[in-house]
């Protein structure tokens, strides 16, 4: 097997972010569909908290190209 | 055909490499400071500065195509971002958030404007000069607003058992004062990046594909072709979304430095 294990980095730390942003909007679904009038409102919230759970896996990216060539 | 596109396969690298995010000097001598991504940083400014001129070279009551667009923007960064976020006391701050916008929007479609398909956001330098002004910033405000004194006080030290300060308020102060700019920055220069990097992946891996040995798996980089199509689809959400999430970062950080107690 030849490759870089970091790429098997980056799947792990996507895992997290997947659990968290299917959390995310799932809050928000069910909140829009309980208060529809709720939508416009909470909207910043939903791209907000996307942002900050997003994050983890794009750190997982970089860092997977920042620390490639140290192991050999 | 089949020969030039060999030729053309042969010479791409086809794992993307870091390498490929650095384009040469567009002059002999110039180094870094005269490449396609310093380029694409003035053209952008150009750009923004001249569409906003011209669209309201005559404001009319009942707008035109572009003094619309122009409003549309504004509006959208002064009513959802700087409104809903900082409060009623945030119009003041719409001017830097709409221009922050429309700054990093430019920079991102860069990534996937045919002939151009690189964003300057990719380079760590831009997004880390952007986090830095709105990190002076949110501070600056909280500070002069506070006292530099009271503004620490209110934004490390929480309501609290004493017992549990020694411990929250290096917590408080780290995620403060040290990951928000950090996460800011790198949430934008790696969405860029890791899309462009998936997008050269599809590319090139196309021209890999159609070099293979077996001949019957040449038909699919036409797939991995559709593919890249598709994602470029994919990086224009991408670009808008993260272009939004940083204005809102920034705006909600500047709320928090306003705001008053917990």
């Amino acid at each position: 097997m030849e490759g870089s294990l970091s790429s098997v980095a980056v799947g792990l730390a996507a895992i997290g972010p997947g659990i968290g942003i299917g959390l995310v909007f799932a809050a928000y679904i069910q909140s829009t569909a309980r208060q529809p009038e709720s939508a416009r409102m909470t909207q910043p919230f939903l791209w907000l908290g996307f942002a900050l759970v997003e994050a983890l896996v794009f750190f997982g990216i970089a860092f997977a190209f920042v620390f490639r060539g140290t192991s050999g | 055909m089949s020969g030039e596109v060999s030729v053309r396969a042969a010479e791409v690298p086809f794992p993307p490499e870091v390498e490929d995010f650095y384009p040469p000097s567009l002059i002999d001598g110039a180094g870094p400071w005269l490449t396609k991504i310093t380029l694409l940083v003035g053209l952008s400014i150009v750009l923004i500065v001249f569409f906003f001129l011209f669209a309201y070279r005559k404001p009319k009551l009942v707008p035109g195509r572009m003094q619309w667009l122009a409003e549309a923007i504004y509006e959208f960064v002064r009513n959802r971002i700087a409104g809903d976020i900082i409060g009623p006391g945030g119009v003041r701050f719409a001017p830097y958030l709409a221009t922050l916008f429309c700054f990093v929007l430019l920079n991102n479609l860069f990534g996937i404007i045919p002939g151009i398909q690189f964003s300057p956001m990719a380079h760590l330098a831009f997004p880390a000069a952007l986090a830095v002004v709105s990190w002076v910033m949110f501070i600056y405000v909280g500070a002069r607003k506070f006292g530099l004194a009271g503004y620490l006080k209110k934004s490390l030290v929480l309501p609290a058992p004493l017992f549990i300060q020694p411990l929250l308020i290096p917590i408080e102060f780290i995620s403060t004062f040290l990951v928000r700019p950090f996460t800011l920055s790198v949430r934008l220069f790696a969405n860029m990046f890791a899309g462009h990097m998936v997008l050269l992946v599809c590319a090139l891996g196309g021209f890999v594909l159609l070099n293979a040995e077996l001949v019957f798996l040449r038909p699919t980089s036409l797939v991995s072709w559709a593919v890249g199509i598709a994602l470029t689809g994919l990086e224009l959400l991408v670009a808008v979304l993260q272009a939004y999430i940083f204005t809102l970062l920034t705006a909600s950080y500047v709320q928090g430095a306003l705001a008053e107690g917990h």
